[in-house]
């Protein structure tokens, strides 16, 4: 009777800390909904709602491979790259061929999805041989490749098909009718606007959804197994290689859902350093770091504040990087420093006790 | 037929003879000893055992099957678990996933049913939260169950390593000084623990042991190795008073 009820224990406490998760999320959303509603949210806020939802989607993936998985990528945004334009792509060229916005938004979901986890996977298999800083810095390089990859790459349509070129636009050969879809640095122009706040947060929550569940089953374990000790994991039978990779490829699709949810928010979209560079990569990785490294709920938390700083302090002008980067520090000690993170202990120890006591 | 056999197993980092020429045979049930000073290649042997190391020369038997040189992963499916010298845990998990990570490859359910919860998912989780439970009774650690493996005292934490390795339901238990660091009332209870798997799990117990209160204790034959090679083998009391043995490592 005792065992039965403790163990009743040990599976509510951690769905219960998911449940707040999600409900966090969809409480933002209600919150925003009526506030918009009532008239009360700029275009300038509108127009940040979307990126929020990317953003929370990069951090939580990227989370899946710093936090859960242990290893350092510097390439994220490259996933995300890779996702953004093999969806627009399907949907520009697919415009005629399914009439349907919401179907084709969702295959292409689903496109971007597979294109950033084929990348996951090619990338993937020789970089999980190395570790720690080798395997930032190649990831880091990969990120690079695919950015600087897609600015030469030239893809056209016509009544004979496919013309691709690295090129230019003229090599292409097409008949006056063809349209070029993707057109070297200047990208893609005319990605339907499929992406809208509702489908962000949905998307949002299926990626918290998919990280969280993944993180308490027995796969979980076995990636946290090698993080926390790869020869042991190994001596107890578990295929590490599988399952880095297997982290590895999920954090990457989810990225490049994140990917298509930013193409699908913009009419042109152009692979540039700012967008898809390794700066955005350690904007990323800033948000799983001060959100806390392995900290799900944390990393997404992070990613909305500070995505929403910059904007909110825009009225202080001069002053706004210097707030904001007095916040960053502030957020890290906060989460990082030992004697915070005791008296944090301490201090749900002590709501717990007396939560009990009632 | 003998569970594990080696027979001239050898191995030589660059021009150093590491191991040379170990055969052993340990039966089934047995609990046998590996002694010797530092440096002999007792931990090597182990290494050797599990994968980590291939061996350049030799053969290694379990239950008959040639396992010399397969990969660990393929080691500990063939049968064969084993603890560390420096204990490896994976700390930040707790102790009851520490074990339920041992039982990782006897209770598979695929990642999707993980993901999307799926019925086979709460199935199989039961059962392993109930075998979990029930080799951390064995060891006295049911009750820190949701604790996290780090914030274990050092003694449990070499409970844990053992029970993880137990879960993985081997043939054969390597215990790499599973002693160390131990105080003496520590090292008494282990005994008794040792001794309780042996019979309880059927478990053959192959283990490098400095502490020779708990050899002589428990462990009914041995092996002494000294610079790589096999000193001397046989049962316990003979081995301990052989002079070449108390010349090389016990000390006049």
């Amino acid at each position: 009777m005792e065992k039965s009820t403790a163990k009743k224990f040990h599976i509510d406490k951690t769905f219960k800390t998911n449940l707040i998760t999600y409900s966090i999320v969809i409480a933002a959303f209600i919150i925003v909904q009526l506030l918009i509603s009532a008239g009360q949210v700029s275009s300038l806020m509108k127009g940040l709602l979307v990126p929020l939802c990317i953003y929370s989607i990069m951090a939580i993936s990227l989370n899946l491979t710093v936090g859960i998985l242990g290893e350092l990528s510097l390439g994220h945004a490259g996933f995300m790259c890779m996702g953004a334009f093999s969806s627009s792509i399907f949907s520009i060229s697919m415009m005629d061929s399914i009439p349907n916005a919401g179907i084709r938004f969702f295959l292409a979901i689903l496109v971007g999805a597979a294109a950033a986890a084929a990348a996951g996977i090619v990338v993937g298999i020789p970089v999980l041989r190395l570790r720690g800083d080798y395997l930032a810095i190649v990831t880091l390089a990969f990120g690079e490749i695919i950015k600087n990859v897609v600015n030469v790459l030239y893809l056209g349509k016509d009544s004979n098909g496919f013309h691709f070129s690295m090129k230019n636009a003229m090599a292409l050969h097409m008949e006056k009718s063809g349209t070029i879809i993707l057109n070297g640095a200047q990208g893609i122009t005319g990605t339907p606007k499929n992406s809208t706040f509702a489908i962000g947060v949905l998307l949002t929550l299926i990626t918290l959804f998919i990280v969280l569940n993944l993180i308490n089953s027995r796969s979980g374990r076995a990636i946290m197994s090698v993080r926390d000790n790869r020869i042991a994991a190994e001596s107890i039978g578990i295929n590490i290689t599988k399952y880095k990779l297997m982290a590895f490829t999920i954090s990457a699709s989810l990225a490049g859902v994140a990917g298509v949810l930013y193409s699908h928010n913009l009419s042109s979209l152009t692979a540039t350093q700012k967008n898809f560079g390794y700066n955005q990569s350690i904007m990323i990785l800033v948000f799983v770091v001060l959100g806390g490294i392995g900290n799900i709920r944390g990393s997404m938390v992070a990613a909305v504040i500070l995505t929403l700083l910059p904007e909110l302090l825009r009225g202080l002008n001069a002053y706004r990087m210097l707030i904001y980067a007095i916040i960053l520090i502030v957020m890290m000690i906060f989460n990082w420093s030992p004697k915070l993170i005791d008296f944090r202990k301490r201090y749900f120890h002590l709501n717990r006790a007396k939560k009990e006591r009632v | 037929m003998a569970l594990l056999e080696i027979n001239n197993l050898g191995i030589s980092f660059g021009g150093l003879r590491a191991v040379d020429n170990f055969s052993i045979t340990i039966e089934k049930g047995q609990l046998y000893g590996l002694i010797g000073p530092n440096g002999a290649g007792k931990t090597t042997i182990f290494n050797l055992l599990t994968g980590v190391y291939k061996p350049n020369a030799g053969t290694v038997l379990l239950d008959g099957n040639n396992i010399t040189g397969k990969k660990t992963v393929d080691i500990n499916r063939a049968g064969i678990a084993r603890t560390f010298q420096n204990i490896r845990l994976f700390k930040d998990l707790t102790v009851l996933d520490n074990v339920k990570t041992g039982l990782h490859n006897s209770h598979p359910y695929s990642t999707v049913a993980g993901i999307l919860r799926l019925p086979n998912y709460y199935k199989v989780e039961k059962q392993m939260d109930e075998k979990a439970v029930e080799l951390l009774k064995v060891f006295d650690l049911d009750k820190e169950k949701d604790t996290l493996a780090s914030n274990l005292p050092y003694g449990k934490q070499r409970k844990l390593e053992i029970a993880r390795a137990l879960a993985t339901g081997p043939k054969l238990l390597l215990l790499d000084e599973p002693a160390a660091g131990m105080n003496p009332n520590e090292t008494a209870e282990l005994m008794d623990t040792i001794r309780f798997v042996r019979d309880n799990f059927d478990m053959t117990i192959l283990l490098i042991e400095h502490d020779m209160k708990l050899v002589s204790g428990i462990c009914e034959r041995l092996t002494v190795l000294n610079f790589g090679q096999v000193l001397t083998q046989g049962k316990t009391a003979d081995v301990l008073h052989d002079p070449e043995v108390i010349k090389a490592y016990l000390g006049e």
